[in-house]
């Protein structure tokens, strides 16, 4: 803390010259520290300003805007503003500022809009927008998806790859319960309702890896695996392999997996079943937004 | 301001009073704390009493006894230090993660999570954005389905057994701060969290009544123990979700 001495006294370096006022034409609060002695210099005037002026704007402040706290209500300001208020109109004219291209995004089938040039761009560019927020999390930001999560580039599609079996998929989800019309269909737990055994699994295991022509293991009894597959993968799988979209089995004879090509990975889905969780969209997104996005990913590359 | 006893002289009496502040340290203190508490009560206090402050809303609830002692996880890691869930009145927000928040959105929340920093997103309206296992891989380490995310990784969550066995209590103070937790939802409180983690059973019925519209579900668990990402999902998975914006009335609240 401060330490007053009652005058500076002289010291080796004579920093604390008692003349010091004289030569700076200040006065001195009359401190000093170790003799060393404090100007007494007022506030800057552009400061001392800029000050008053804050004072004057926030008494301001208090009429134009909602304000003071009264009994059972409070000040509301002469300009009426409302932050609620203020949202409805910026919204309203966001809305306005768009409805040129939304009102024809809804009234236009998904084809048409792939034809329309000025359609597609806009589409393209509001799907990649909501993309990039609600959707990338999960199918990656390049829509190339994550074990589990599907590539929505590739052409290989579990629900159906028309842009309208797309924009179903977005509206309802994917085994989301909240949603009556979801797409649903799951795979049983092979393995842990003890449906077939471990070996059974892993005979049935390498005839899903013979199906698209990937590399079993020597003594594979693959014929035993197709007579456990006819019993009980065919009816969801098909005889060959090629899948349901109406049920989203996949597709087991291409090489594009949903959640990895080796034996490993292929019994854990055979002892596990289930199948992936894809949110509902309608109660989120609105309906422009929605066609934009099955635009989008159907235009990725592998739509049908 | 401070203009001193070496310039004394009659116009400059009420700053040289001031130095009593500038020359005491604790006064100085004494005078701060006054200042701000009166700041403090005058905008504090009026929320207490003004009616308008929390808006009539058809469907908010008070948490599950599953959801709050996922809450309570949610306050344990600090997920208010980069989390806010506060949508403000601001187009950019709104356009992004929905309807602006409501006060009686988190009217039952002691204390109330709104935060103030987002390093990661606002999460006032992720109930329903995505599945529990995403939630899961996403708890478990967030670079698995976000290449990109800086959030920490919480393993541990799904590990750990949920402690349950004070949530009761919790309810019982929450009641006490103006929560309507009812004496049979703090006595139902044990069996309510496993019936909401368990798939559906003849206690659901009765659960769904004290606590409608709340989602149960077969939860993954340790062993049949629900663990706390379990609780922490079910939290999650509920925010911004109770009113239904369908039927909710924008211009009858606006104030
Ligand atoms: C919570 C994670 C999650 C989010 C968020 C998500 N999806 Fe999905 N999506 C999935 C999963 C999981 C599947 C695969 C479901 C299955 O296993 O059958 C899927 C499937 C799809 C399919 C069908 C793919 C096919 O092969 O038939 C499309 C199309 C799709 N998603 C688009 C989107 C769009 C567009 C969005 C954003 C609005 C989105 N998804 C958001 C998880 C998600
Ligand atoms: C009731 C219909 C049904 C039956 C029966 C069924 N599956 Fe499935 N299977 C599915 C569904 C649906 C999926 C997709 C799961 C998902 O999308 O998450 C799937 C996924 C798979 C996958 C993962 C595919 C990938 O791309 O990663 C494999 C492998 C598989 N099944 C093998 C089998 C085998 C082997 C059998 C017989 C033992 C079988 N399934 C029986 C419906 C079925
Ligand atoms: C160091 C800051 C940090 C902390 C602490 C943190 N997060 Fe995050 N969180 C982020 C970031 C950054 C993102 C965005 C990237 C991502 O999705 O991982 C995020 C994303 C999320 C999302 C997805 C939000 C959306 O709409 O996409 C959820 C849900 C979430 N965090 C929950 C949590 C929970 C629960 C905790 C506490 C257990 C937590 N976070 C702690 C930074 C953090």
């Amino acid at each position: 803390m401060e330490q007053k001495t009652s005058a500076p006294s002289g010291h080796a370096n004579g920093s604390a010259d008692p003349s010091a006022p004289a030569q700076s034409g200040v006065g001195t609060t009359g401190h000093s520290w170790d003799g060393i002695e404090e100007l007494n210099n007022p506030l800057p005037r552009w400061w001392l300003w800029t000050f008053y002026a804050c004072i004057v704007w926030a008494v301001g402040y208090w009429f134009v805007y909602p304000a003071i706290p009264l009994v059972s209500s409070y000040t509301k300001g002469f300009l009426g503003w409302q932050s609620r208020a203020q949202i409805e109109v910026d919204m309203a004219e966001l809305k306005a500022m768009r409805s040129g291209m939304t009102t024809k995004i809804e009234a236009t089938e998904l084809a048409d809009i792939e034809k329309n040039p000025e359609l597609l761009s806009f589409a393209r560019a509001q799907g990649s927008a909501a993309f990039a927020v609600n959707c990338a999390p999960c199918h990656g930001a390049g829509a190339q998806g994550f074990k589990g999560y599907p590539n929505l580039n590739d052409d290989d599609w579990i629900w159906g790859g028309k842009a309208e079996d797309i924009l179903t998929t977005i509206k309802h989800g994917v085994r989301w319960e909240q949603d009556s019309n979801t797409r649903s269909g799951v795979m049983p737990s092979f393995g842990r309702d003890g449906i077939l055994n471990r070996k059974e699994i892993a005979t049935v295991a390498d005839y899903v890896l013979s199906l698209s022509g990937l590399a079993v293991d020597k003594g594979a009894d693959l014929a035993a695996g197709k007579t456990l597959y006819a019993a009980n993968c065919a009816a969801c799988h098909g005889d060959a392999g090629a899948g349901n979209q109406e049920m989203g089995a996949p597709n087991l004879s291409d090489k594009v997996w949903l959640y990895g090509s080796d034996k490993a990975a292929i019994m854990e889905r055979i002892t596990l079943g289930g199948g992936g969780v894809m949110p509902a969209w309608s109660n989120r997104l609105d309906a422009a937004t929605m066609k934009s996005l099955a635009v989008y990913v159907h235009t990725l590359g592998g739509g049908k | 301001m401070s203009d001193t006893h070496t310039t004394s002289g009659g116009k400059t009496s009420v700053w040289t009073k001031h130095q009593v502040f500038e020359k005491n340290s604790i006064f100085l203190l004494i005078g701060i704390l006054v200042m701000i508490s009166i700041g403090g009560l005058v905008e504090i206090v009026p929320l207490f009493y003004l009616k308008s402050t929390i808006e009539k809303v058809e469907g908010v609830r008070p948490l599950t006894p599953l959801e709050l002692a996922g809450r309570n996880i949610y306050v344990r890691e600090g997920c208010y230090n980069c989390h806010s869930q506060m949508i403000r009145p601001l187009r950019d927000e709104v356009e992004r993660y929905g309807h602006y928040s409501l006060a009686a959105e988190s009217m039952y929340d002691h204390p109330f999570q709104w935060g103030s920093k987002r390093t990661g997103p606002d999460i006032a309206r992720v109930g329903g954005k995505y599945s529990d296992d995403w939630h899961r891989d996403h708890l478990r380490n967030p670079r698995s389905v976000v290449p990109a995310s800086i959030m920490p990784s919480y393993p541990w969550l799904e590990t750990t057994a949920l402690d349950t066995s004070h949530i009761d209590m919790d309810m019982r103070v929450l009641a006490i701060e103006g929560v309507p937790y009812t004496k049979e939802m703090i006595e139902s409180a044990a069996s309510d969290v496993k019936t909401q983690g368990a798939a559906e059973d003849s206690l659901t019925a009765p659960f769904l009544k004290r606590y409608p519209k709340a989602i149960t579900r077969e939860s993954g668990g340790v062993q049949g123990r629900l663990t706390e990402a379990d609780a922490l999902i079910a939290y999650l998975q509920q925010l911004g979700t109770q009113v239904d914006f369908k039927l909710y009335d924008d211009k009858a609240n606006i104030r």
